[in-house]
């Protein structure tokens, strides 16, 4: 259990210094007010965030039985934002809560094209998989990009493909705090969600309703994709990097682990929210694009270090 | 002449040769056996100056292959390495022209075209030389490839375990026509082998190899003894006589 | 002797061409041909490097899924813009002139990418999925960077940055176009000498070794040629992923041959026509300007994942 305290000491240093750093200073006019409306806003945003994609990477994981893949490795996100595209023309003055249920239910259809298009791929070759994936988003992404053209709405595809937590305050996050509540979901049913990792024949021959088990997990994967897209923007690599660190770390026991994943992912995206306040201060860098180097550079490593326990 | 004078290689810390000797006299055929990891296939690609070992000195006719330009070495010896994988969209005959690379390096001429045709009547591939690589079955396909090894046209061929994946009939065919080349064509043919009853019924020399050593080096039939198999390869073997030849069962 | 299908495909982009320049014209009429000359200047360049690139590349990783566009050389290429325009500060790579500035910068992509990408293509000549994970994830790794790296500058620098490098087919500098023509015809040349030890690199390290040839050097050139190439067509418009995949694998259905004497200049032939037909279409026909990239990206994406489902040679 030695991972526990190390990550609160991590949690407690980063948090601390996100509430402290930013382009305003504290110390003049009212800093208690700022720290409210805006600092901690933020920092919970990026806690929240990083919890609810690295939570949605294990799932993902377990379900297609293979780690070297995350949400952002199965056109989840693109397919959000499309859902996202379409509410923007149809229906502009929706209440965000509509907005998040469109995302949620394109995003679950552009999972349930990634799990027909994963099905088909051999299962031979764990590298495969992530390589569809990568290329299923990309196409989405060019049909989002296109018909963002078409209508003008260049701007907002930028605002959803880059996540940053520099326009969080008070009154613009809250819905993040749904992941907390999908978290304890998750963990009531994780169990199930292990045994899905089994493989569809095993899990039945273990009297598990694998259909069900499986959409309830992609529901999950959706509806944490979405929050997080809709109110912050893509982050890619953190369902993968978090989950595969953590494991890495202390075996696979999922229950056990996915406080620690959560944790992880949230400690993860606020540090690279705070390296990205302060590597070009007084500018702010997007979280997404510092993680993005991180995250990049953890999945070479993870391809090149031994397989250690890789699903095939 | 093929001379190898205390050959040693090495990946990192494991030691694949170790100090050795060899002398292969030219013509006939010299078959290599020896368990899995002895050192065969790593032996094979040093004397072809295709892996460079950490000492020692090979000599082949003269020609020293790890200081020799490229194509020079390429028309002394001739290797056919272990399932060769092949991406490219090639027909039986592209891929037998090939073998004449070293002696035209891009401008082929009349009478590389006629050594192409030669191979591949050698290896009764003129009927499939139009034919795309990938429909061929496993035996056609490895016969082709043999087929391009000959058209490079060296004194020495050297094959890494041509009969894998061959069926007993295209294992014979093949071994009877590498014969026949050893014989008829000037060609001195060292061959890794797994079957040892097709190296005792086929090769003229045996050199058996164990943990990166060579334990014995011998005409096939005096090399054949259960002795020395169950010193070679840790397990009993019974060795029969029949018509002259030894027959190899494992017990 | 020309091979048939080049010859048709050649045809076809001179035809096309002379569409591209002559379609609608009206006066002034020199005013507007230079224009349009320039345009379709830059797109032939544009699409002739990615397609022949792309052709070197999958002979040399022995793949033909990979690009040099999926690996990311042209992420790679904006990396080092980027830090040249770091290291001389934004008015001393504003002062450097277009032509020069672009010679500089492929010069030192090819030294990077040749290092990078020999690496890449030593470590992991066995395992050829891991490769194009590695590739992939590589290229998404070092357009991260090259991203980082312009948010760091300073914003009027970026400005610098942006405007040399997002450079696209409605403004051409004319000296970079002379130059990247140069250094596309030079690399084109040396690519077409090099055809018959292509062909033989094609059959792998190991036999292609086996024949005297010497594999290192030939995949070494490879890549440089490769980098030049890239260089000429991110320099032009900025990347295009997956136009290299279409036009090369396109030129391998058409021409069903193994010979690069062939196979590059069909490609070549291909990845301008798809830029130039694309451009053609979107500009006259439907009247939308910058979309092309996008409708290359879709197709080429299709294509990719229908290459590897259908997998018979990954």
């Amino acid at each position: 259990m030695r991972q526990w305290p190390l990550l609160i000491c991590a949690l407690i240093g980063v948090s601390g210094l996100s509430l402290l750093i930013g382009a305003a200073s504290l110390s003049d006019g009212d800093g208690g007010w700022l720290l409210m409306v805006s600092r901690f806003p933020r920092t919970a945003a990026a806690l929240l965030a990083g919890a609810g994609l690295a939570l949605a990477g294990v799932v993902v994981q377990q379900v297609v039985q293979n780690r070297l893949v995350e949400p952002a490795l199965t056109g989840t996100p693109e397919a959000a934002m499309l859902g996202l595209l379409a509410v923007t023309l149809i229906a502009p003055g929706m209440a965000i809560a509509g907005k998040m249920l469109v995302a949620a239910a394109a995003a679950l259809a552009g999972m349930a094209g990634f799990i027909a298009l994963a099905k088909r791929v051999p299962r031979s070759d764990p590298m495969l998989l992530p390589i569809v994936g990568l290329v299923y988003g990309g196409i989405l992404g060019a049909i989002g990009i296109w018909a963002a053209w078409l209508t003008d709405l260049m701007q907002y595809l930028g605002t959803w493909q880059l996540g940053e937590f520099s326009g969080v305050m008070i009154g613009r996050y809250e819905w993040l705090w749904a992941v907390a509540g999908m978290a304890v979901l998750l963990y009531a049913v994780a169990d199930r969600i292990t045994i899905l990792g089994l493989g569809e024949a095993q899990a039945r021959s273990l009297g598990l309703n694998y259909k069900q088990t499986r959409a309830l997990g992609l529901v999950i994967v959706s509806v944490l994709t979405a929050l997080v897209m809709v109110t912050v923007g893509a982050f890619p690599f953190v369902g993968l990097v978090a989950p595969n660190l953590v494991s890495r770390w202390r075996g696979d026991n999922l229950r056990a682990n996915l406080p620690l994943i959560a944790l992880g992912g949230g400690v993860l995206v606020l540090a690279a929210d705070v390296i990205g306040r302060v590597i070009r201060y007084p500018f702010e860098i997007p979280a997404a694009t510092v993680f993005g180097v991180f995250g990049a550079s953890v999945f070479l490593w993870l391809l090149h270090a031994a397989p250690r326990r890789a699903h095939g | 002449m093929i001379k190898v004078r205390g050959l040693g290689y090495g990946v990192g810390d494991t030691v694949i040769l170790h100090d050795v000797n060899l002398t292969l006299a030219p013509g006939g055929i010299t078959a290599l056996i020896g368990p899995n990891g002895a050192g065969k296939s790593s032996l094979l690609h040093c004397m072809a100056g295709l892996t460079t070992p950490t000492q020692g000195r090979v000599e082949i006719d003269g020609l020293d292959p790890f200081t020799a330009r490229d194509e020079a070495r390429a028309r002394a010896v001739a290797l056919l390495q272990q399932t060769p994988v092949v991406v490219s969209r090639l027909q039986v005959r592209e891929l037998v022209s090939f073998g004449r690379w070293p002696h035209h390096r891009g401008r082929p001429g009349p009478k590389d075209m006629e050594k192409v045709e030669e191979a591949l009547e050698a290896f009764s591939l003129t009927d499939f030389a139009e034919r795309p690589l990938e429909t061929l079955s496993g035996g056609q396909r490895q016969r082709a490839f043999i087929a391009m090894t000959y058209a490079q046209d060296t004194s020495w061929m050297f094959l890494d375990e041509p009969l894998n994946a061959l069926d007993p009939r295209h294992a014979r065919d093949l071994m009877a026509r590498l014969h026949g080349l050893s014989r008829g064509h000037d060609r001195s043919i060292v061959i890794v082998i797994h079957d040892i009853n097709a190296a005792a019924g086929w090769a003229d020399r045996i050199v058996a190899m164990k943990d990166g050593r060579i334990v014995a080096h011998d005409a096939s039939a005096a090399l054949l003894t259960p002795e020395t198999l169950a010193d070679v390869f840790d397990t009993p073997f019974e060795v029969l006589r029949h018509k002259d030849r030894p027959v190899v069962i494992s017990r | 002797m020309v091979d048939r299908h080049v010859a048709w495909l050649a045809l076809a982009l001179v035809a096309l061409s002379a569409g591209f320049l002559l379609w609608h014209l009206r006066a002034p009429y020199g005013f507007i041909l230079e224009l349009r000359g320039a345009k379709l200047a830059a797109l032939i360049c544009v699409g002739a490097a990615t397609g022949a690139a792309t052709i070197l590349f999958q002979t040399v990783a022995m793949n033909r899924l990979l690009t040099p566009g999926i690996v990311g050389f042209d992420a790679l290429f904006v990396l080092l813009q980027t830090l040249l325009v770091v290291t001389l500060g934004g008015v001393g790579a504003a002062q450097i002139p277009g032509a020069l500035r672009f010679v500089i910068e492929a010069a030192v992509l090819m030294a990077a990418a040749t290092a990078l990408f020999g690496v890449l293509l030593r470590r992991d000549a066995g395992d050829v999925t891991r490769m194009i994970l590695t590739g992939v994830i590589l290229g998404v790794l070092l357009r991260g960077l090259a991203s980082m790296v312009q948010r760091m500058m300073d914003p009027s620098e970026f400005a610098v940055v942006q405007q040399a490098m997002f450079a696209s087919f409605g403004r051409v500098d004319l000296g970079q176009l002379i130059a990247a023509g140069l250094v596309l015809i030079a690399a084109f040349g040396a690519a077409l000498r090099m055809a018959p030890a292509l062909d033989v690199a094609g059959l792998g390290r190991g036999t292609a070794r086996g024949l005297g040839l010497n594999h290192d050097r030939v995949v070494l050139m490879a890549l440089m040629l490769v980098a030049a190439m890239i260089s000429v067509s991110t320099a032009l418009v900025g990347p295009i992923t997956f136009l290299g995949l279409l036009a090369a694998s396109l030129a391998r259905h058409l021409t069903d041959t193994h010979r690069h004497i062939v196979l590059i200049p069909a490609a070549a032939l291909i990845g301008a026509l798809i830029l130039v037909t694309g451009q053609f279409v979107f500009e006259r026909l439907l009247g939308s300007q910058s979309a092309l990239a996008v409708v290359v990206e879709f197709f080429g994406g299709l294509l990719f994942l229908w290459l590897v489902l259908r997998r018979r040679q990954l």
